[in-house]
């Protein structure tokens, strides 16, 4: 049969854009879009709505990202909750309390959101707790330090700080005053992580990972190096939307990140990746992403009580693993079947 | 080193996990060109074994050579690196991924330079195809695919061929036909005799006999860890090996003259004359 479209030639069939995980994340955001465009008129589809569903899509996109890559490779990490106040914390205490200059806030922020992350990737590599438990646990450790480091050297649960005009412009500012510059920020994790994922000779590792841990480690891959990695990865993420909300908002609380735990989730799932690890990929989890953010957003533009949303975002969440399951069965059965 | 030196040898290989005492006083041969058959019911350390000739456990006490050389293994990589490929059950391949990238996993071809390196799709994916066709396996054409809509035995083929492409000289293949029909286990039976022809040392982990007796040309028979019984094609029939696997009498009795053995002499098995 003159079936061998091998070696990479290029090509578009609709037969392989079917077998494309993204396939059904493509068709899910285009119906929520139309759906919300159809109620929410002219505003939703201009600049207003534009800004304000990507806004929300950039925020849990940055951390979307790599929690997606930990799932993919068989991990959850719920500690992106308490990390995104800890780090915001950190960076208005190091700046807003100590004076010290932004940078050194910054660079405080990250680093707690990576130590985490290690910390993290340490229990699940050295112990069998598996990662849900595991990091439900330094959730709650991480929110109840950072709560108590607050009140101690602030004696407040909130701690404000003015960033300096260049760091406001690069973090936390408003192009056109609609547009949040962590958009452009979201736009770079993006680019990052395709490379990483789909181009750079480590990504096939990330799925083996999830795949068949133990094959993998027999394959001669540095499982426990690259969890801890994925981990950390994860963490700078939270970290560094934290930051970002200082810079954004001038002032770090210290709860309001629990909300990123499920998002950040559900933008994932959404976008196609396996809840048992193995397969996904990056494109799914961004437009997984803009399907949660035009729903969350969507509902104001269209004037629609916002708990039609949460319902709106649940049965979503039901529809993709459930297409995913038949997406991925097409794409294993395709190849037998074209005998 | 002579053409009749093993290529990787057992000697006296103990290993503990702690207390618990899994392998005792290993000893096995393999040489180029030769199949041996690892009999064993499930438990009899066939797992530890494999795992110890893989580089994955230390032996606790006893010594590896290859090629006649005593090792120390520092993990599966480098085991690996010496040409001692493993081959699991399933294959080691991920349903989910594509055949170029299963074949290439852990030593992925690139191009480019610098931070810039990207795998190179078009390359692994050519390599793949032609491999997994010089073992046999036809249908294979686009690398691209994904490996979940392989057969059982296509898995293995393509496992066994990633293994031959990069150098093996030992191929440990574990229970390679316990999953698979009677179609799919003789055409992997095929592949293991193609990679005896091209000279590789095969050990063959199975239950099934008859798949044993079909490729081996050596066989030892595991049983609490111990070597129970050592010999070589043609020295016992079918009936005497399955007798021996299977359960029948004379496994108890092997079962519990070992353990009375090892009770009588400090833990030691007894000897086994060694088929060479």
């Amino acid at each position: 049969m003159a079936t061998q479209t091998s070696s990479g030639s290029g090509g578009f069939s609709i037969g392989d854009l079917i077998r494309r995980p993204e396939t059904g994340s493509l068709i899910g955001f285009i119906v929520v879009y139309v759906f919300f465009a159809s109620l929410g008129g002219a505003v939703f589809l201009g600049a207003p709505g534009w800004s304000s569903w990507l806004n929300i899509a950039a925020e849990v996109g940055i951390i979307a990202l790599p929690v997606g890559l930990l799932m993919i490779s068989g991990e959850f990490d719920l500690s992106v909750g308490s990390v995104v106040p800890a780090s915001s914390m950190t960076a208005a205490l190091l700046c807003g309390h100590y004076g010290l200059p932004s940078i050194f806030g910054i660079a405080g922020g990250l680093t707690v959101g990576l130590a985490v992350g290690f910390v993290n990737g340490l229990i699940v590599t050295r112990t069998t707790i598996p990662s849900l438990i595991a990091t439900i646990g330094t959730m709650f450790a991480v929110m109840g330090l950072t709560l108590g480091m607050a009140v101690l050297i602030k004696g407040s649960t909130s701690v404000s700080y003015v960033p300096d005009a260049t760091t406001k412009a690069l973090l936390g500012t408003f192009i056109n005053g609609m547009f949040n510059v962590s958009i452009f920020w979201w736009i770079g994790f993006v680019a990052v992580y395709f490379f990483f994922l789909h181009f750079s000779p480590l990504g096939s590792w990330v799925f083996a990972l999830g795949g068949d841990k133990e094959s993998a480690r027999n394959a001669g891959i540095p499982t426990n190096k690259l969890t801890i990695s994925l981990f950390m990865a994860s963490g700078f993420g939270a970290a560094f939307v934290g930051v970002a909300q200082v810079m954004t908002y001038q002032s770090a609380q210290v709860a309001g990140g629990q909300s990123f735990i499920f998002n950040s989730i559900m933008c994932v799932v959404i976008g196609g990746v396996l809840l048992t690890g193995g397969a996904g990929s990056v494109i799914g989890i961004v437009l997984g992403t803009m399907t949660f953010a035009v729903v969350n957003q969507g509902i104001f533009f269209a004037a629609l009580d916002p708990n039609i949303g949460s319902i709106i975002i649940g049965a979503l969440l039901l529809a993709a693993v459930l297409s995913n399951d038949s997406f991925r069965a097409l794409a294993m059965n395709y190849a037998s079947k074209k005998k | 080193m002579s053409a009749n030196t093993p290529v990787i040898e057992l000697r006296n290989v103990d290993k503990s996990f702690g207390p618990i005492d899994v392998l005792h006083e290993i000893s096995l041969k393999v040489r180029a060109g030769e199949v041996l058959c690892l009999l064993g019911d499930n438990g009899a350390g066939k797992s530890t074994l494999i795992k110890t000739l893989a580089g994955v456990h230390a032996p606790t006490r006893g010594e590896i050579l290859v090629d006649g050389q005593p090792i120390t293994f520092d993990g599966p990589r480098d085991a690996q690196d010496r040409g001692i490929a493993t081959v699991h059950q399933f294959g080691g391949t991920y349903p989910l991924m594509s055949i170029g990238r299963n074949f290439f996993l852990g030593m992925e071809p690139t191009k480019g330079f610098g931070p810039f390196k990207v795998f190179d799709r078009a390359k692994a994916n050519r390599i793949a195809v032609e491999e997994v066709q010089k073992m046999g396996i036809t249908r294979i054409t686009d690398g691209d695919r994904l490996v979940g809509g392989l057969s059982g035995g296509e898995r293995q083929s393509l496992a066994i061929a990633r293994a031959v492409y990069f150098g093996a000289r030992v191929l440990i293949l574990d229970e390679p036909t316990a999953a698979l029909g009677v179609k799919q286990a003789a055409h992997v039976l095929r592949i293991v005799n193609e990679a005896k022809k091209r000279g590789l040392a095969v050990i063959f982990i199975t239950h099934q006999v008859m798949h044993a007796m079909t490729v081996g040309d050596h066989f030892a028979v595991l049983i609490r860890g111990a070597i129970a019984a050592d010999f070589r094609k043609g020295e016992k029939t079918r009936e005497e090996i399955t007798d021996l696997m299977a359960g029948g009498e004379t496994m108890a009795d092997l079962e519990a003259s070992i353990e009375g053995y090892m009770e009588t002499h400090e833990g030691h098995p007894p000897k086994v004359n060694t088929a060479d």
